[in-house]
């Protein structure tokens, strides 16, 4: 038996990857965006994708993201299947009128009649030096949104497969890449595909038995980290990988922390009206009498964010995350 | 290399050749409203295409006068009238192929029913009872779209769609005057044009954003001359002219179906009722500016010259009030039941596939109907 050679691949080659091959295999598949065609993506997402599928089909449309929504939704009126690029998560704030009153609602609107099969893709969060503007996790918004699917990937491979998810949904979908996790790199063969699964399933990434960490997107590798350093205080961390926010795991989330019986919620947003407390809210509804300390939010300062200089003190660390498990009233245990 | 690491003398040169990539001159609109009725074009004009036009702005006259009466009646929430702008909707709808799309705002409701639509199914957003009443796909008419200028870029994409997809249909998008300064206006004319979209965009400028005249909301020549900044057509016309409208939007579309790209027509017209029946347009406006455009009226200009050049007389007349009223009588008929309306449809639509948040809180709301039930049935019980 010959073993396929594992080449490291990043997350946004796997990206770029599954836009590819859902382009391939579903013609009515349109990338469109700022710089997308040509230049392929000013994160090189879409490299390639112009040259193979024609600038018909991977587009450069003028500088507008409300047009750019505004238009891949009478495409989709029409029987594509849009693909939208913005180039960063604070830059796509002028689609939001789009965004919030149609593409969320026209399925609703027309009794089912007419569904928009878009996937709006937004690199988010950050910790790559941006300046401002550059580095805002906007998932809040979002999820605030009837209508809308909330996905993002933290693994290579899950930015494949949930990615082809997300296209193949006949929902929209605001797929969110951590933007500091597009270099990142694991041994996944492109070549075999993980099978294409349904967004909104979380995943156990590192089982443990003291307090579950409930993340998502740029935080996994920090809460994973964490978990490796926590062993040292004697404590066994679980880590649960959410992937999607919108629809949300209960069952995956709520048997972990049943299991644990401590949760504490981890991300970069901002805390006061962010997901944590509606994440927190579900777990103590669904876990009370296996809590024993409330569930607790480690995530980024309710702050505008930070200039790069000083951004480190404002996203989730090891440290902080160490710290908010310390604080889950172990001596009640005794 | 930089100018400082040039060796020798840098030798100032002019710059590279400039050239303007479109020639502006044909794009501008005329400087006075294209008109055809009361003019030499009248001539030419089809008279059987003349007749059509009188029956539905009758017809739509009797349609506004009817819907703003159920609104009185309690029987639709609000409605906003086009009474006056029955040219532009009439010839909007009459302009297009069965294949095409019309982009309605709220106020378009008579296009969509000149173009075909049930007016119970029209009216469904203005009654209540759900937000579109109808499947746009069968029609080719998209929701009625209350926020403004929103349904332009859908218009330009599903345009734009159709044309990569090989094939031949045009959208035409409605906006009113107040809509031309929201920045989807501006993008999707400039998407139209960077695309070549098969799109037509049809400004009724009626006068007013609910009370906010033109003055104060544009500076520019003319809404049309805004086309030129965008490197398409601008055509002016005479809004209440229904035949006018009709030769430039069929002009327009096609132009955009034989690959000319969009085109920007603004039609003169005037909102002779109020902006909705929740309005008091005393407070910004006068008498004698409504007696002036009423005097300009869509169907006294059509009546006029159907009769003075003895191509309707008043057989003919009654004849299409008769057809007015027919339509009149079946839609209050039908307004006039109550809609049959299942809560449960709240959950229904949401979703392709629903999330288990919403399956909880669908079953939530079954439980409480299942409740109110048990009492109604329990309360007759014990009567």
């Amino acid at each position: 038996m010959t073993t396929v050679a594992v080449k490291p691949a990043t997350m946004a080659q796997a990206l770029g990857r599954a836009l590819r091959d859902a382009m391939a295999d579903d013609p009515t598949v349109h990338v469109m965006g700022e710089d997308v065609g040509t230049l392929g993506g000013v994160f090189r997402v879409t490299d390639g994708l112009a040259k193979e599928f024609g600038e018909d089909r991977c587009t450069d449309t003028p500088l507008a993201e409300a047009g750019i929504l505004g238009t891949a939704v009478g495409m989709a009126m029409y029987g594509l299947r849009p693909v939208v690029e913005m180039q960063f998560d604070a830059f796509a704030y002028p689609s939001f009128e789009q965004l919030i009153s149609h593409v969320s609602r026209m399925r609703n609107r027309t009794r089912g009649a007419m569904p928009l099969p878009l996937t709006i893709r937004v690199p988010y969060g950050g910790g790559i030096g941006g300046v401002e503007h550059h580095s805002d996790s906007s998932e809040a918004y979002y999820m605030a949104t009837p209508g809308l699917h909330v996905v993002t990937p933290a693994t290579v491979a899950d930015a494949y497969g949930l990615l082809r998810a997300a296209i193949a949904s006949d929902d929209p979908v605001v797929f969110l890449e951590p933007k500091r996790l597009y270099w990142s790199k694991d041994s996944w063969n492109p070549d075999e595909p993980p099978a294409v699964e349904p967004v909104g399933r979380a995943v156990v990434r590192r089982s443990g038995r003291s307090a579950t960490l409930i993340t998502y997107g740029p935080s996994l590798p920090v809460c994973l980290e964490a978990a490796e350093a926590a062993q040292a205080e004697g404590w066994d961390l679980e880590v649960v990988d959410l992937r999607s926010l919108v629809p949300f795991d209960d069952e995956t989330v709520s048997a972990s922390v049943r299991h644990t019986g401590r949760a504490v919620v981890v991300h970069e947003s901002g805390s006061f009206g962010g997901p944590g407390g509606e994440i927190a809210a579900r777990v103590t509804e669904r876990c009370f009498h296996y809590l024993e300390a409330p569930v607790l939010r480690v995530a980024g300062f309710d702050i505008p964010y930070p200039p790069p200089m000083l951004e480190r003190h404002h996203l989730p660390g090891v440290d902080r995350i160490l710290d908010a498990v310390a604080r889950l009233q172990w001596e009640a245990e005794n | 290399m930089t100018v400082m690491e040039q060796r020798g003398a840098y030798k100032p040169t002019p710059p590279p050749a400039w050239q303007p990539r479109t020639d502006p001159a044909p794009l501008l609109p005329d400087a006075l409203p294209y008109r055809v009725l009361g003019t030499d074009a009248a001539a030419e004009a089809d008279p059987g295409l003349l007749r059509r036009l009188y029956g539905e702005l009758v017809r739509g006259r009797r349609y506004n006068a009817q819907a703003t009466a159920l609104t009185k009646q309690g029987r639709l929430a609000v409605y906003p009238s086009s009474t006056g702008q029955e040219a532009c909707q009439v010839a909007a709808a009459l302009v297009l192929e069965e294949r095409d799309w019309l982009f309605p705002s709220y106020r378009d409701t008579l296009a969509a029913v000149a173009r075909g639509l049930d007016p119970v199914q029209a009216l469904t957003l203005l009654r209540g009872d759900w937000h579109t009443g109808y499947d746009p796909r069968e029609h080719r008419i998209a929701p009625l779209c209350t926020p403004l200028a929103t349904q332009l870029p859908h218009a330009v994409g599903l345009a734009h769609a159709a044309h990569l997809q090989g094939d031949d249909v045009v959208a035409l998008a409605l906006v009113g005057d107040g809509g031309t300064s929201e920045g989807d206006f501006h993008e999707a004319l400039n998407f139209a044009a960077v695309w070549q979209a098969p799109v037509v965009f049809l400004v009724q400028n009626n006068g007013f954003a609910i009370s906010v005249p033109l003055a104060k909301q544009t500076a520019a020549p003319s809404l049309a001359h805004k086309a030129v900044g965008y490197g398409m057509p601008g055509r002016l016309v005479d809004g209440n002219d229904a035949a006018a409208v009709h030769e430039v939007l069929s002009e327009a579309v096609a132009h955009a179906r034989a690959g000319g790209g969009p085109t920007l027509v603004e039609a003169v017209t005037y909102r002779i009722d109020a902006h909705t029946n929740a309005d008091d347009d005393k407070r910004y406006r006068g008498d004698s500016e409504v007696e002036a455009w009423r005097a300009h009226d869509p169907i006294g200009l059509l009546e006029h010259e159907l009769t003075e050049r003895g191509l309707l007389d008043e057989d003919g007349m009654r004849a299409a009030r008769e057809k007015a009223e027919e339509m009149a009588a079946d839609l209050r008929e039908r307004m006039n039941r109550d809609p049959e309306l299942d809560p449960m449809d709240l959950f229904a639509h949401v979703y392709a596939r629903p999330t288990t948040q919403l399956l909880e809180q669908e079953a939530q709301l079954r439980a409480e109907l299942d409740a109110e039930e048990r009492h109604h049935e329990s309360e007759g019980a014990a009567r």
